[in-house]
């Protein structure tokens, strides 16, 4: 039977991972090779990895980083950071990487999709959409699209952009809530159940997953949905004590129902 | 030598990674004057839509050399992903013919029985039963199973070349062999400790 994935969400800065929260205070919490070792003793289901400053620094992807990721990975990896043209994608998946990561680059031109879709194909593409929530006067709920990092905010309208994302074709869209980063007290159902219904590609969440139970709660919904997070895999206990971990075989099997 | 088929199509780095920490020796094949001589296992990845990983193919010259190789000289060879497709007659995906090592051929699933989204592409870890036994999953967990990611599948037209069988919907083929031609539907090359023994075993064949 198909298993929802449950996937380690890795943050990279200066070539080190962090954590933060609200994509505020990066907190140093070890070495991305080291961690990718340990996902792979636990067998993860998959693997994303955000360089969270190389779009800032517009030095392009850390292919050096990127190299040693992918030869170590034994499960799909997705990096992204930074990819604003055919050739970095190309390169990326060349080193070994399933998929590439787009987030600012895929809001400024869409049409840099189509170009790797045609090239390396759809079901590489990963398109990461940052989003806040901005709560209207009249009870209404709005969400808005933000890049560098959430400082900047987009004159796009997320359902609009979902669906120019249909009409495109892409093989994944991560969805990354900026409110629950790091506050590990769940994830964000009004924000997902929005997207899910208007679209039919593969889904993947990020942001809020703090305990077994927010899987859980994903999983009754949706029963299949990307489950991504970041705090939960590296964090453990009240005093956020850097311990990397990952459910057990067994813990999985009481995350979702056997239909 | 394990040559691994670098035809434009397919994640080969992924799977060069998997043998180097094996220790095994293996050589990724850009071009047919580089193919090795001493071959005596060949790899077959394959990514993106049927039509054009075999225009790929054709217009590589792979296709001669690895009907020789195959056929001919009987190397065993393992398709993987869409690696596998190809080698059915044709694809509801396209409109060229497949290889057709192996009879069967290509269809959509029929996703009318599954209640969530996305019902397309199958995408995720599945589990994987056995239909008649090989060499090729010696010692792996069933299970525990393989990393999928496919919008179409391999029908089997003889039941004796079906190796797994997989629950998506419907049950389908998730790995086949016909003497010396294996293929897997699933991607071992990103499958963890049950992906790395397959490809250790597909070695030892």
């Amino acid at each position: 039977m198909l298993r929802p994935r449950i996937i380690p969400c890795l943050l990279v800065q200066n070539g080190g991972l962090v954590k933060t929260v609200g994509f505020q205070n990066p907190k140093y919490v070890g070495d991305p090779i080291n961690a990718v070792k340990i996902f792979n003793e636990k067998e993860v289901d998959e693997l994303m990895v955000l360089d969270i400053d190389a779009t800032n620094r517009h030095t392009g992807p850390n292919f050096d980083l990127i190299r040693k990721l992918a030869v170590e990975c034994r499960m799909p990896f997705c990096y992204g950071g930074g990819v604003t043209t055919l050739d970095q994608a190309k390169k990326i998946i060349n080193l070994g990487a399933e998929k590439v990561a787009i987030s600012s680059a895929a809001l400024l031109n869409t049409s840099l999709l189509s170009e790797i879709g045609l090239s390396i194909g759809k079901q590489s593409i990963a398109v990461v959409l940052d989003v806040r929530k901005k709560k209207k006067l009249f009870g209404d709920t709005l969400y808005e699209i933000y890049i560098n990092n959430g400082n900047t905010k987009l004159n796009v309208n997320l359902i609009d952009f979902v669906n120019e994302l249909n009409k495109i074709g892409i093989g994944e869209l991560v969805l990354n809530s900026i409110d629950n980063d790091g506050e590990m007290k769940g994830y964000d159902f009004d924000l997902i159940d929005l997207v899910r219904k208007n679209t039919d590609f593969p889904l993947t969440v990020v942001g809020g997953a703090g305990s077994l139970s927010d899987f859980k709660d994903l999983f009754d919904r949706y029963r299949i949905m990307g489950a991504a997070a970041g705090s939960f895999f590296v964090f453990k206990g009240k005093f956020r004590a850097v311990l990397i971990s990952y459910p057990t075989k067994e813990e999985i099997l009481t995350l979702y129902k056997t239909i | 030598m394990l040559s691994i088929i670098n035809y434009g199509s397919g994640n080969v780095r992924a799977i060069g990674n998997i043998y180097d920490n094996l220790n095994i020796k293996y050589q990724i094949v850009d071009s047919v004057k580089d193919f090795s001589r001493e071959t005596d296992k060949i790899i077959l990845p394959g990514v993106g839509a049927f039509d054009e990983t075999m225009n790929n193919l054709n217009r590589s010259g792979f296709r001669e050399l690895l009907e020789k190789k195959v056929l001919v000289d009987n190397i065993p060879v393992l398709g993987i992903c869409v690696g596998m497709q190809i080698l059915a007659l044709g694809s509801e995906e396209g409109s060229l013919e497949g290889l057709g090592w192996i009879s069967g051929t290509v269809k959509k699933f029929d996703v009318s029985k599954l209640n969530f989204q996305p019902k397309i592409p199958h995408l995720g870890w599945n589990s994987v039963k056995s239909v008649n036994n090989s060499k090729l999953f010696k010692d792996v967990d069933l299970n525990t199973g393989f990393y999928f990611i496919h919008s179409y599948f391999f029908e089997c037209f003889n039941s004796s070349d079906i190796l797994t069988s997989t629950d998506y919907g419907e049950t389908f083929t998730s790995s086949v062999q016909h003497s010396n031609i294996f293929g897997t539907q699933f991607h071992p090359e990103k499958s963890h400790s049950n992906g790395i023994q397959l490809l250790n075993n597909f070695y030892n064949i």
